[in-house]
Protein backbone atom coordinates (compact mmCIF):
# COMPACT_ATOMS: atom_id res chain seq x y z
CA UNK A 1 0.00 0.00 0.00
CA UNK A 2 1.26 3.15 -1.13
CA UNK A 3 0.85 7.14 0.64
CA UNK A 4 1.73 8.98 -2.21
CA UNK A 5 2.57 12.09 -0.31
CA UNK A 6 -0.25 12.07 1.97
CA UNK A 7 1.11 13.96 4.29
CA UNK A 8 2.11 16.89 2.38
CA UNK A 9 -1.38 17.30 0.61
CA UNK A 10 -3.34 16.35 3.88
CA UNK A 11 -5.08 12.84 4.84
CA UNK A 12 -8.63 12.77 2.14
CA UNK A 13 -6.04 14.24 -0.49
CA UNK A 14 -7.47 12.35 -3.27
CA UNK A 15 -5.58 9.60 -4.83
CA UNK A 16 -7.73 7.15 -6.89
CA UNK A 17 -7.69 3.99 -8.86
CA UNK A 18 -8.66 0.64 -8.80
CA UNK A 19 -6.01 -1.82 -7.29
CA UNK A 20 -6.01 -3.94 -10.86
CA UNK A 21 -8.43 -6.94 -11.95
CA UNK A 22 -6.55 -9.60 -10.78
CA UNK A 23 -6.07 -8.17 -6.80
CA UNK A 24 -9.48 -7.33 -7.19
CA UNK A 25 -10.89 -11.03 -8.52
CA UNK A 26 -8.98 -12.47 -5.94
CA UNK A 27 -10.30 -10.04 -2.87
CA UNK A 28 -13.52 -10.93 -4.17
CA UNK A 29 -13.31 -14.14 -3.95
CA UNK A 30 -11.52 -14.38 -0.47
CA UNK A 31 -14.32 -12.36 0.49
CA UNK A 32 -17.03 -14.60 -0.71
CA UNK A 33 -15.75 -18.01 -0.23
CA UNK A 34 -15.24 -16.85 3.61
CA UNK A 35 -18.84 -15.54 3.80
CA UNK A 36 -20.26 -19.16 2.31
CA UNK A 37 -18.45 -21.28 4.55
CA UNK A 38 -19.30 -19.05 7.47
CA UNK A 39 -22.65 -19.15 6.62
CA UNK A 40 -23.92 -22.54 8.86
CA UNK A 41 -27.07 -23.41 6.46
CA UNK A 42 -24.38 -23.32 3.66
CA UNK A 43 -22.39 -25.80 5.09
CA UNK A 44 -25.50 -28.24 6.08
CA UNK A 45 -26.30 -28.12 2.60
CA UNK A 46 -22.45 -28.73 1.09
CA UNK A 47 -21.19 -30.71 3.83
CA UNK A 48 -23.77 -32.52 5.95
CA UNK A 49 -26.47 -33.70 3.96
CA UNK A 50 -24.45 -35.49 1.27
CA UNK A 51 -22.15 -37.51 3.90
CA UNK A 52 -26.27 -38.27 5.45
CA UNK A 53 -27.08 -39.21 1.74
CA UNK A 54 -23.66 -41.24 1.68
CA UNK A 55 -23.77 -42.68 4.75
CA UNK A 56 -27.71 -43.59 4.75
CA UNK A 57 -27.40 -45.09 1.33
CA UNK A 58 -24.64 -47.43 2.18
CA UNK A 59 -26.22 -48.60 5.09
CA UNK A 60 -29.51 -49.28 3.72
CA UNK A 61 -27.86 -51.15 0.69
CA UNK A 62 -26.12 -53.07 3.43
CA UNK A 63 -28.87 -54.11 5.11
CA UNK A 64 -31.00 -54.91 1.89
CA UNK A 65 -27.99 -56.86 1.25
CA UNK A 66 -28.14 -55.35 -2.60
CA UNK A 67 -25.40 -54.25 -5.19
CA UNK A 68 -26.29 -51.99 -7.92
CA UNK A 69 -25.43 -53.44 -11.57
CA UNK A 70 -22.28 -55.76 -9.89
CA UNK A 71 -20.86 -52.74 -8.33
CA UNK A 72 -20.95 -52.48 -4.43
CA UNK A 73 -22.84 -49.64 -3.45
CA UNK A 74 -20.54 -47.34 -1.95
CA UNK A 75 -19.18 -47.10 -5.36
CA UNK A 76 -21.81 -46.20 -6.90
CA UNK A 77 -23.26 -43.62 -4.49
CA UNK A 78 -20.18 -42.17 -4.19
CA UNK A 79 -20.18 -40.17 -7.77
CA UNK A 80 -23.61 -39.39 -6.82
CA UNK A 81 -23.34 -37.99 -3.76
CA UNK A 82 -20.29 -35.85 -5.40
CA UNK A 83 -22.81 -34.25 -7.80
CA UNK A 84 -24.90 -33.49 -5.30
CA UNK A 85 -22.47 -31.75 -3.37
CA UNK A 86 -21.56 -30.18 -6.65
CA UNK A 87 -25.67 -29.37 -7.42
CA UNK A 88 -26.20 -27.70 -3.59
CA UNK A 89 -23.42 -25.38 -4.11
CA UNK A 90 -23.43 -23.91 -7.76
CA UNK A 91 -26.69 -23.91 -7.56
CA UNK A 92 -28.59 -23.38 -4.05
CA UNK A 93 -26.18 -21.53 -2.14
CA UNK A 94 -25.23 -19.33 -5.69
CA UNK A 95 -28.79 -18.38 -5.67
CA UNK A 96 -29.39 -17.82 -1.86
CA UNK A 97 -26.43 -15.93 -1.58
CA UNK A 98 -26.84 -13.43 -4.88
CA UNK A 99 -30.74 -13.02 -4.03
CA UNK A 100 -29.65 -11.37 -0.77
CA UNK A 101 -26.57 -9.75 -2.05
CA UNK A 102 -29.19 -8.21 -4.55
CA UNK A 103 -31.71 -6.99 -1.87
CA UNK A 104 -29.10 -5.74 0.48
CA UNK A 105 -27.42 -3.57 -2.01
CA UNK A 106 -24.06 -5.33 -2.40
CA UNK A 107 -23.82 -5.53 -5.60
CA UNK A 108 -25.19 -2.02 -5.86
CA UNK A 109 -22.47 -0.72 -3.51
CA UNK A 110 -19.84 -2.87 -5.55
CA UNK A 111 -20.95 -1.58 -8.86
CA UNK A 112 -19.92 1.92 -7.89
CA UNK A 113 -16.65 0.15 -6.68
CA UNK A 114 -13.75 -0.16 -9.32
CA UNK A 115 -14.55 -3.77 -9.39
CA UNK A 116 -16.43 -3.95 -12.73
CA UNK A 117 -19.22 -6.67 -13.55
CA UNK A 118 -17.55 -9.21 -15.11
CA UNK A 119 -14.56 -9.10 -12.32
CA UNK A 120 -17.35 -9.73 -9.91
CA UNK A 121 -18.79 -12.62 -11.99
CA UNK A 122 -14.98 -14.18 -11.92
CA UNK A 123 -14.74 -13.46 -8.34
CA UNK A 124 -18.23 -15.28 -7.24
CA UNK A 125 -17.14 -18.51 -9.65
CA UNK A 126 -13.46 -18.72 -8.53
CA UNK A 127 -14.98 -18.46 -4.50
CA UNK A 128 -17.23 -21.52 -5.70
CA UNK A 129 -14.68 -23.16 -7.37
CA UNK A 130 -12.92 -23.02 -3.80
CA UNK A 131 -15.91 -24.26 -1.70
CA UNK A 132 -16.71 -27.07 -4.40
CA UNK A 133 -13.00 -28.22 -4.29
CA UNK A 134 -13.11 -28.29 -0.04
CA UNK A 135 -16.47 -29.83 -0.19
CA UNK A 136 -15.10 -32.85 -2.43
CA UNK A 137 -11.99 -33.47 -0.38
CA UNK A 138 -13.84 -34.02 2.01
CA UNK A 139 -16.41 -36.34 0.73
CA UNK A 140 -13.93 -38.45 -0.76
CA UNK A 141 -12.08 -38.77 2.58
CA UNK A 142 -15.53 -40.43 3.85
CA UNK A 143 -16.33 -42.10 0.83
CA UNK A 144 -12.42 -43.75 1.13
CA UNK A 145 -13.58 -44.51 4.81
CA UNK A 146 -16.19 -46.55 3.93
CA UNK A 147 -14.17 -48.60 1.34
CA UNK A 148 -15.01 -46.52 -1.93
CA UNK A 149 -12.67 -47.66 -5.01
CA UNK A 150 -12.44 -45.36 -8.06
CA UNK A 151 -12.64 -47.56 -11.32
CA UNK A 152 -9.11 -48.29 -11.82
CA UNK A 153 -9.23 -49.06 -15.59
CA UNK A 154 -8.04 -45.97 -17.03
CA UNK A 155 -6.74 -43.10 -14.20
CA UNK A 156 -6.13 -40.37 -16.29
CA UNK A 157 -9.44 -40.96 -18.24
CA UNK A 158 -11.07 -40.90 -15.00
CA UNK A 159 -9.91 -37.48 -13.86
CA UNK A 160 -10.52 -35.81 -16.48
CA UNK A 161 -14.13 -36.98 -16.52
CA UNK A 162 -14.52 -35.76 -13.13
CA UNK A 163 -13.00 -32.85 -14.17
CA UNK A 164 -15.08 -32.04 -16.79
CA UNK A 165 -18.25 -33.32 -15.10
CA UNK A 166 -17.48 -30.73 -12.50
CA UNK A 167 -16.65 -28.09 -14.45
CA UNK A 168 -19.36 -27.67 -16.44
CA UNK A 169 -21.99 -29.17 -13.83
CA UNK A 170 -20.82 -26.26 -11.62
CA UNK A 171 -21.25 -23.65 -14.60
CA UNK A 172 -24.76 -25.17 -15.66
CA UNK A 173 -25.90 -24.39 -12.12
CA UNK A 174 -24.29 -21.45 -11.41
CA UNK A 175 -25.85 -19.40 -14.01
CA UNK A 176 -29.40 -21.26 -13.21
CA UNK A 177 -28.47 -19.93 -9.80
CA UNK A 178 -28.06 -16.60 -11.23
CA UNK A 179 -30.98 -16.77 -13.14
CA UNK A 180 -33.36 -17.60 -10.64
CA UNK A 181 -31.79 -14.82 -8.27
CA UNK A 182 -31.55 -12.38 -10.56
CA UNK A 183 -35.11 -12.38 -11.77
CA UNK A 184 -37.02 -13.00 -7.89
CA UNK A 185 -37.19 -11.75 -4.63
CA UNK A 186 -34.72 -12.46 -2.24
CA UNK A 187 -37.38 -14.75 0.07
CA UNK A 188 -38.62 -16.15 -3.63
CA UNK A 189 -35.35 -17.23 -4.58
CA UNK A 190 -34.17 -18.63 -0.84
CA UNK A 191 -37.70 -21.11 -1.45
CA UNK A 192 -37.18 -21.60 -4.81
CA UNK A 193 -33.83 -22.41 -4.29
CA UNK A 194 -34.10 -25.07 -1.49
CA UNK A 195 -37.42 -26.49 -3.57
CA UNK A 196 -35.44 -27.03 -6.56
CA UNK A 197 -32.92 -28.88 -4.47
CA UNK A 198 -34.95 -31.41 -2.93
CA UNK A 199 -37.10 -32.13 -6.21
CA UNK A 200 -33.58 -32.76 -8.04
CA UNK A 201 -32.26 -34.67 -4.77
CA UNK A 202 -34.88 -37.06 -5.08
CA UNK A 203 -36.06 -37.54 -8.31
CA UNK A 204 -33.48 -35.34 -10.56
CA UNK A 205 -31.29 -38.56 -11.01
CA UNK A 206 -28.12 -37.41 -9.42
CA UNK A 207 -27.50 -39.90 -6.43
CA UNK A 208 -29.13 -42.70 -7.87
CA UNK A 209 -28.70 -43.69 -12.10
CA UNK A 210 -31.10 -42.56 -14.26
CA UNK A 211 -31.81 -46.15 -15.09
CA UNK A 212 -33.28 -46.48 -11.80
CA UNK A 213 -36.28 -44.27 -12.50
CA UNK A 214 -37.86 -46.79 -15.29
CA UNK A 215 -39.23 -44.69 -18.43
CA UNK A 216 -38.88 -41.15 -16.50
CA UNK A 217 -35.21 -41.40 -17.13
CA UNK A 218 -35.26 -41.10 -20.47
CA UNK A 219 -36.51 -37.31 -19.24
CA UNK A 220 -33.98 -37.09 -16.86
CA UNK A 221 -30.90 -37.91 -18.39
CA UNK A 222 -31.72 -34.19 -20.20
CA UNK A 223 -31.67 -32.46 -16.61
CA UNK A 224 -28.64 -31.03 -15.28
CA UNK A 225 -28.87 -32.67 -12.68
CA UNK A 226 -29.42 -36.42 -15.01
CA UNK A 227 -26.49 -35.38 -16.82
CA UNK A 228 -24.08 -34.58 -14.10
CA UNK A 229 -24.91 -37.51 -12.33
CA UNK A 230 -24.34 -39.53 -14.82
CA UNK A 231 -21.67 -38.08 -16.07
CA UNK A 232 -19.77 -38.29 -12.47
CA UNK A 233 -21.04 -41.78 -12.57
CA UNK A 234 -19.49 -42.49 -16.23
CA UNK A 235 -15.89 -40.99 -15.21
CA UNK A 236 -15.49 -42.40 -11.24
CA UNK A 237 -17.17 -46.12 -12.14
CA UNK A 238 -16.52 -46.97 -15.53
CA UNK A 239 -13.55 -44.51 -16.16
CA UNK A 240 -15.33 -43.18 -19.37
CA UNK A 241 -16.03 -39.72 -20.52
CA UNK A 242 -20.15 -39.39 -21.22
CA UNK A 243 -19.91 -36.87 -23.93
CA UNK A 244 -23.95 -36.82 -23.82
CA UNK A 245 -23.99 -35.63 -20.77
CA UNK A 246 -21.43 -33.64 -20.71
CA UNK A 247 -22.80 -31.64 -24.00
CA UNK A 248 -25.77 -31.43 -22.11
CA UNK A 249 -24.53 -29.29 -19.00
CA UNK A 250 -22.49 -27.36 -21.56
CA UNK A 251 -26.29 -26.64 -23.51
CA UNK A 252 -28.26 -25.98 -20.18
CA UNK A 253 -24.68 -23.48 -18.52
CA UNK A 254 -25.00 -21.58 -22.20
CA UNK A 255 -28.35 -21.13 -22.04
CA UNK A 256 -28.62 -20.46 -18.42
CA UNK A 257 -26.04 -17.46 -18.93
CA UNK A 258 -27.55 -16.27 -21.91
CA UNK A 259 -30.59 -16.25 -20.17
CA UNK A 260 -29.24 -14.57 -17.14
CA UNK A 261 -26.95 -11.82 -19.09
CA UNK A 262 -30.60 -10.91 -20.29
CA UNK A 263 -32.87 -11.50 -17.19
CA UNK A 264 -30.53 -10.16 -14.21
CA UNK A 265 -31.08 -7.04 -12.72
CA UNK A 266 -28.93 -5.37 -10.46
CA UNK A 267 -30.85 -3.94 -7.68
CA UNK B 1 -5.66 18.28 -11.06
CA UNK B 2 -7.83 20.96 -9.91
CA UNK B 3 -9.55 21.89 -13.41
CA UNK B 4 -11.65 24.74 -14.25
CA UNK B 5 -14.18 22.86 -15.12
CA UNK B 6 -17.31 21.88 -12.79
CA UNK B 7 -17.03 18.67 -11.06
CA UNK B 8 -20.72 17.78 -11.72
CA UNK B 9 -22.91 19.13 -14.37
CA UNK B 10 -26.54 17.96 -15.21
CA UNK B 11 -28.06 20.03 -17.55
CA UNK B 12 -31.70 19.68 -18.20
CA UNK B 13 -32.46 16.38 -16.65
CA UNK B 14 -35.90 14.88 -16.76
CA UNK B 15 -36.48 11.10 -15.05
CA UNK B 16 -39.66 9.24 -14.36
CA UNK B 17 -41.05 5.81 -13.05
CA UNK B 18 -43.88 4.85 -15.13
CA UNK B 19 -46.20 8.47 -14.92
CA UNK B 20 -44.35 9.73 -11.67
CA UNK B 21 -41.96 12.08 -12.05
CA UNK B 22 -39.36 12.16 -10.35
CA UNK B 23 -36.38 14.55 -11.41
CA UNK B 24 -38.23 17.06 -13.88
CA UNK B 25 -36.23 19.30 -15.98
CA UNK B 26 -32.82 19.64 -13.68
CA UNK B 27 -29.96 21.50 -14.26
CA UNK B 28 -26.89 22.28 -11.84
CA UNK B 29 -23.30 22.68 -11.28
CA UNK B 30 -21.04 21.34 -8.49
CA UNK B 31 -17.71 23.16 -8.30
CA UNK B 32 -14.69 21.34 -7.65
CA UNK B 33 -13.39 21.14 -4.24
CA UNK B 34 -16.31 22.48 -2.62
CA UNK B 35 -19.12 20.74 -0.57
CA UNK B 36 -22.60 20.72 -1.93
CA UNK B 37 -25.84 20.40 -0.96
CA UNK B 38 -29.18 19.10 -2.74
CA UNK B 39 -31.40 20.17 0.06
CA UNK B 40 -35.13 19.12 -0.34
CA UNK B 41 -38.03 17.04 1.15
CA UNK B 42 -38.20 13.55 0.88
CA UNK B 43 -39.62 12.40 -2.57
CA UNK B 44 -38.29 15.45 -3.62
CA UNK B 45 -35.81 13.64 -6.46
CA UNK B 46 -32.38 13.99 -4.39
CA UNK B 47 -31.06 10.12 -4.61
CA UNK B 48 -32.57 9.99 -8.01
CA UNK B 49 -30.41 12.75 -9.34
CA UNK B 50 -27.51 11.04 -7.42
CA UNK B 51 -27.69 7.48 -8.59
CA UNK B 52 -27.84 9.05 -12.12
CA UNK B 53 -24.49 11.22 -11.60
CA UNK B 54 -23.28 7.46 -9.88
CA UNK B 55 -23.75 6.04 -13.29
CA UNK B 56 -27.17 3.48 -11.94
CA UNK B 57 -29.68 5.05 -14.04
CA UNK B 58 -29.94 6.27 -17.57
CA UNK B 59 -31.02 10.39 -17.68
CA UNK B 60 -34.46 10.08 -20.09
CA UNK B 61 -33.22 13.00 -21.09
CA UNK B 62 -31.09 16.01 -20.77
CA UNK B 63 -27.13 14.87 -20.06
CA UNK B 64 -24.96 14.86 -16.85
CA UNK B 65 -21.23 15.18 -17.12
CA UNK B 66 -19.63 13.83 -13.76
CA UNK B 67 -15.53 14.94 -13.59
CA UNK B 68 -16.08 15.71 -17.21
CA UNK B 69 -17.18 12.09 -17.99
CA UNK B 70 -20.69 10.66 -18.46
CA UNK B 71 -20.85 8.06 -15.94
CA UNK B 72 -22.50 5.35 -18.21
CA UNK B 73 -20.68 5.45 -21.17
CA UNK B 74 -17.14 6.22 -18.98
CA UNK B 75 -18.03 4.03 -16.19
CA UNK B 76 -15.09 2.29 -16.18
CA UNK B 77 -13.19 5.24 -15.95
CA UNK B 78 -15.15 7.38 -13.56
CA UNK B 79 -15.73 4.69 -10.55
CA UNK B 80 -12.52 4.45 -9.55
CA UNK B 81 -12.66 7.89 -9.43
CA UNK B 82 -15.95 8.28 -6.81
CA UNK B 83 -16.99 7.03 -3.55
CA UNK B 84 -20.70 6.60 -2.63
CA UNK B 85 -22.43 6.53 0.32
CA UNK B 86 -25.74 4.99 0.23
CA UNK B 87 -28.86 5.54 1.55
CA UNK B 88 -29.08 2.29 3.38
CA UNK B 89 -27.29 -1.15 2.79
CA UNK B 90 -24.79 -2.31 0.98
CA UNK B 91 -22.99 -4.45 3.23
CA UNK B 92 -23.93 -8.37 3.80
CA UNK B 93 -25.52 -9.05 6.87
CA UNK B 94 -23.05 -11.41 8.00
CA UNK B 95 -20.45 -9.76 6.66
CA UNK B 96 -17.99 -7.94 10.00
CA UNK B 97 -17.48 -4.30 9.90
CA UNK B 98 -14.22 -3.58 9.73
CA UNK B 99 -14.06 -6.84 7.04
CA UNK B 100 -16.18 -5.14 4.82
CA UNK B 101 -13.97 -1.63 4.96
CA UNK B 102 -10.79 -3.79 4.85
CA UNK B 103 -12.70 -5.84 1.58
CA UNK B 104 -13.44 -2.18 -0.29
CA UNK B 105 -10.19 -1.06 0.70
CA UNK B 106 -8.49 -3.86 -1.41
CA UNK B 107 -10.25 -2.71 -4.12
CA UNK B 108 -8.44 0.86 -4.54
CA UNK B 109 -4.78 1.40 -5.39
CA UNK B 110 -3.53 3.72 -2.74
CA UNK B 111 -6.49 3.45 -0.13
CA UNK B 112 -6.47 5.48 3.22
CA UNK B 113 -5.32 3.67 6.63
CA UNK B 114 -8.52 1.59 7.49
CA UNK B 115 -7.48 1.75 11.04
CA UNK B 116 -7.44 5.55 11.16
CA UNK B 117 -10.84 5.62 9.72
CA UNK B 118 -12.16 3.19 12.16
CA UNK B 119 -10.58 5.28 15.00
CA UNK B 120 -11.83 8.40 13.65
CA UNK B 121 -15.43 7.32 12.97
CA UNK B 122 -15.75 5.50 16.34
CA UNK B 123 -16.09 1.84 14.21
CA UNK B 124 -13.53 -0.27 16.65
CA UNK B 125 -16.11 -1.22 19.28
CA UNK B 126 -18.29 -2.65 16.62
CA UNK B 127 -15.37 -3.75 14.38
CA UNK B 128 -16.04 -7.34 14.60
CA UNK B 129 -20.07 -6.96 14.21
CA UNK B 130 -21.83 -8.49 11.72
CA UNK B 131 -22.85 -5.65 9.54
CA UNK B 132 -26.71 -6.76 10.15
CA UNK B 133 -26.58 -6.36 13.91
CA UNK B 134 -24.50 -2.63 14.14
CA UNK B 135 -27.53 0.24 14.99
CA UNK B 136 -28.23 2.85 12.02
CA UNK B 137 -25.53 5.08 13.26
CA UNK B 138 -22.82 2.61 12.94
CA UNK B 139 -24.33 1.93 9.97
CA UNK B 140 -23.99 5.24 8.68
CA UNK B 141 -20.76 5.92 9.64
CA UNK B 142 -19.59 2.42 7.66
CA UNK B 143 -20.44 3.69 4.60
CA UNK B 144 -18.68 6.80 5.15
CA UNK B 145 -15.91 5.37 5.55
CA UNK B 146 -16.56 2.97 2.80
CA UNK B 147 -17.09 6.33 0.58
CA UNK B 148 -13.63 7.79 1.74
CA UNK B 149 -11.45 4.80 1.72
CA UNK B 150 -10.29 4.59 -1.94
CA UNK B 151 -9.25 8.18 -1.97
CA UNK B 152 -11.88 9.52 -4.62
CA UNK B 153 -11.65 13.00 -5.97
CA UNK B 154 -15.43 13.36 -5.31
CA UNK B 155 -18.26 11.68 -3.27
CA UNK B 156 -21.43 11.40 -3.32
CA UNK B 157 -23.22 11.21 0.56
CA UNK B 158 -26.89 10.40 0.34
CA UNK B 159 -27.95 11.55 3.66
CA UNK B 160 -24.75 10.88 5.27
CA UNK B 161 -25.88 11.58 9.15
CA UNK B 162 -29.86 9.77 8.91
CA UNK B 163 -30.06 7.85 12.15
CA UNK B 164 -27.25 9.08 13.86
CA UNK B 165 -26.88 10.57 17.26
CA UNK B 166 -25.78 14.47 17.95
CA UNK B 167 -22.10 13.49 18.45
CA UNK B 168 -21.57 11.16 15.52
CA UNK B 169 -23.23 13.64 13.30
CA UNK B 170 -20.94 16.18 14.77
CA UNK B 171 -17.78 14.17 13.75
CA UNK B 172 -19.01 13.28 10.57
CA UNK B 173 -19.56 16.94 9.44
CA UNK B 174 -15.99 17.39 10.91
CA UNK B 175 -14.89 14.89 8.90
CA UNK B 176 -16.62 16.04 5.68
CA UNK B 177 -15.13 19.53 6.13
CA UNK B 178 -11.76 18.12 6.69
CA UNK B 179 -12.41 16.20 3.36
CA UNK B 180 -13.10 19.32 1.76
CA UNK B 181 -9.93 20.95 3.20
CA UNK B 182 -8.10 18.14 1.25
CA UNK B 183 -9.30 19.07 -1.99
CA UNK B 184 -12.21 16.57 -2.25
CA UNK B 185 -15.23 17.92 -3.96
CA UNK B 186 -18.58 16.07 -1.57
CA UNK B 187 -21.73 15.96 -3.32
CA UNK B 188 -24.46 15.12 0.00
CA UNK B 189 -28.18 15.01 0.05
CA UNK B 190 -29.69 16.15 2.99
CA UNK B 191 -33.49 17.37 4.36
CA UNK B 192 -32.01 18.66 7.33
CA UNK B 193 -31.61 22.79 6.84
CA UNK B 194 -29.28 22.86 9.54
CA UNK B 195 -26.88 19.59 8.01
CA UNK B 196 -27.18 22.17 4.85
CA UNK B 197 -26.36 25.62 6.76
CA UNK B 198 -23.55 24.28 8.34
CA UNK B 199 -21.58 21.85 5.94
CA UNK B 200 -22.19 23.47 2.05
CA UNK B 201 -20.63 26.16 0.70
CA UNK B 202 -23.46 25.79 -2.00
CA UNK B 203 -27.00 24.53 -1.82
CA UNK B 204 -29.72 23.45 -3.97
CA UNK B 205 -32.89 23.23 -3.04
CA UNK B 206 -34.91 21.00 -5.11
CA UNK B 207 -38.64 20.14 -4.83
CA UNK B 208 -40.95 17.74 -6.79
CA UNK B 209 -37.57 16.95 -9.35
CA UNK B 210 -37.05 20.95 -9.77
CA UNK B 211 -34.51 23.19 -8.41
CA UNK B 212 -36.16 25.70 -7.03
CA UNK B 213 -33.38 28.22 -5.45
CA UNK B 214 -29.23 27.56 -5.51
CA UNK B 215 -26.84 29.94 -3.68
CA UNK B 216 -24.44 29.81 -0.71
CA UNK B 217 -26.56 29.42 2.86
CA UNK B 218 -25.47 33.44 3.40
CA UNK B 219 -27.20 34.58 0.00
CA UNK B 220 -30.09 32.12 0.70
CA UNK B 221 -30.87 33.81 3.82
CA UNK B 222 -29.86 36.83 3.69
CA UNK B 223 -32.85 39.46 2.57
CA UNK B 224 -36.30 37.53 1.99
CA UNK B 225 -39.81 39.32 3.12
CA UNK B 226 -40.24 37.63 6.26
CA UNK B 227 -38.40 37.54 9.84
CA UNK B 228 -39.12 35.86 12.92
CA UNK B 229 -39.27 38.08 16.17
CA UNK B 230 -38.92 36.30 19.61
CA UNK B 231 -40.81 38.31 22.27
CA UNK B 232 -40.49 37.53 26.09
CA UNK B 233 -41.98 39.38 28.83
CA UNK B 234 -41.78 40.06 32.52
CA UNK B 235 -45.07 38.81 33.59
CA UNK B 236 -48.17 37.13 31.70
CA UNK B 237 -49.64 38.64 28.47
CA UNK B 238 -52.97 39.77 29.34
CA UNK B 239 -55.83 37.68 27.55
CA UNK B 240 -56.40 38.11 23.88
CA UNK B 241 -52.94 39.06 23.75
CA UNK B 242 -52.00 37.65 20.43
CA UNK B 243 -55.29 38.94 18.43
CA UNK B 244 -54.04 42.12 19.86
CA UNK B 245 -50.61 42.09 18.63
CA UNK B 246 -51.36 41.05 15.37
CA UNK B 247 -54.18 43.74 14.62
CA UNK B 248 -51.61 46.58 15.73
CA UNK B 249 -48.76 44.56 13.54
CA UNK B 250 -51.09 43.94 10.01
CA UNK B 251 -52.82 41.42 8.61
CA UNK B 252 -49.55 39.90 7.09
CA UNK B 253 -48.25 38.67 10.23
CA UNK B 254 -48.27 35.68 12.46
CA UNK B 255 -48.44 35.88 15.98
CA UNK B 256 -48.24 32.76 17.84
CA UNK B 257 -47.83 32.25 21.99
CA UNK B 258 -45.59 29.85 23.12
CA UNK B 259 -46.99 30.24 27.26
CA UNK B 260 -47.94 32.84 29.11
CA UNK B 261 -44.94 34.69 28.55
CA UNK B 262 -43.44 34.38 25.20
CA UNK B 263 -44.76 34.84 21.81
CA UNK B 264 -43.19 33.73 17.98
CA UNK B 265 -43.97 36.96 15.84
CA UNK B 266 -43.44 35.85 11.67
CA UNK B 267 -43.98 38.66 9.69
CA UNK B 268 -42.49 41.33 7.31
CA UNK B 269 -38.63 42.00 8.56
CA UNK B 270 -39.00 45.61 8.81
CA UNK B 271 -37.26 47.69 11.10
CA UNK B 272 -40.97 49.27 11.98
CA UNK B 273 -41.83 46.17 13.22
CA UNK B 274 -39.72 45.56 15.86
CA UNK B 275 -40.36 49.26 17.01
CA UNK B 276 -44.51 48.58 17.51
CA UNK B 277 -43.96 45.31 18.95
CA UNK B 278 -41.78 47.27 21.75
CA UNK B 279 -45.04 50.42 21.96
CA UNK B 280 -47.82 47.38 22.43
CA UNK B 281 -45.57 46.09 25.36
CA UNK B 282 -45.79 49.54 26.59
CA UNK B 283 -49.28 50.30 26.26
CA UNK B 284 -50.26 46.44 27.29
CA UNK B 285 -48.20 46.88 30.78
CA UNK B 286 -45.38 44.15 30.03
CA UNK B 287 -41.61 44.85 30.04
CA UNK B 288 -39.90 42.53 27.30
CA UNK B 289 -37.39 40.53 28.62
CA UNK B 290 -36.26 39.53 24.87
CA UNK B 291 -36.60 41.24 21.76
CA UNK B 292 -34.94 39.28 18.98
CA UNK B 293 -35.31 39.52 15.58
CA UNK B 294 -34.33 35.66 14.53
CA UNK B 295 -32.41 35.30 11.48
CA UNK B 296 -34.20 33.91 8.49
CA UNK B 297 -33.54 30.06 8.42
CA UNK B 298 -33.47 27.66 4.95
CA UNK B 299 -37.04 26.64 6.79
CA UNK B 300 -38.24 30.16 5.77
CA UNK B 301 -36.94 30.35 2.50
CA UNK B 302 -38.50 26.80 1.62
CA UNK B 303 -41.55 27.87 3.32
CA UNK B 304 -41.67 30.76 1.19
CA UNK B 305 -40.77 29.04 -2.05
CA UNK B 306 -43.36 26.25 -1.50
CA UNK B 307 -45.80 26.99 0.73
CA UNK B 308 -45.27 23.70 2.53
CA UNK B 309 -42.14 23.03 5.77
CA UNK B 310 -39.37 20.91 4.33
CA UNK B 311 -39.11 18.52 7.25
CA UNK B 312 -43.08 17.67 6.21
CA UNK B 313 -42.18 14.71 3.97
CA UNK B 314 -44.89 15.09 1.16
CA UNK B 315 -46.29 12.11 -0.95
CA UNK B 316 -42.89 10.20 -2.60
CA UNK B 317 -42.94 11.16 -6.69
CA UNK B 318 -46.09 12.95 -6.78
CA UNK B 319 -47.96 12.05 -9.83
CA UNK B 320 -47.73 14.81 -12.64
CA UNK B 321 -50.73 14.53 -15.31
CA UNK B 322 -49.83 18.11 -16.75
CA UNK B 323 -46.47 19.30 -16.31
CA UNK B 324 -46.89 23.18 -16.12
CA UNK B 325 -43.75 23.37 -18.36
CA UNK B 326 -44.19 21.35 -21.67
CA UNK B 327 -40.41 21.48 -22.26
CA UNK B 328 -39.42 19.85 -19.39
CA UNK B 329 -42.75 17.69 -19.46
CA UNK B 330 -43.06 13.93 -18.98
CA UNK B 331 -41.66 11.40 -21.12
CA UNK B 332 -42.86 9.11 -23.19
Amino acid sequence: MSTVDSRATGTFAPAPGGSGLRRMVLAQARMEARLLLRNGEQLLLAIVIPVIVLLGGVAAAGRLGSTFEGHAPVDLLTPGVLALAVMSTSFTSVAIATGFERRYGVIKLLGSSPLPRHGLLLGKVLALLVVVALQLVVLVGVALALGWEPSPADPPRTVLGLVLAVGLGTAAFASLGLLVAGALRAEATLALANLVYLLLMVGGGVVLPTSAYGTAGGVIQWLPSGALGEAMRSALVHASIDGRSLLVLATWALVGALLTAKTFRWE
Amino acid sequence: MPSASPAVEIDGLVMAYGDKVAVDGLSLEVARGSITAVLGPNGAGKTTTLETCEGYRVPQRGTVRVLGLDPRRDRADLLPRIGVMLQSGGAWSGVRAVEMLEHMSSLHAHPLDTGMLVDRLGLADCGRTPYRRLSGGQKQRLGLAIALVGRPELVFVDEPTAGMDPQARRTTWEMLEEVRADGVTVVLTTHHMDEAEHLADRIHIIDRGTLIASGTPAELTRGGRSATIRLVVNRPFPDGAPESLRAELGPLTEVRQLDEVSMLIHGPADASTLGRVSRWCETHGVLPQTLTLGQRTLEDVFLELTGRELDTPHDVLLPRPAPPNSAAGTPS
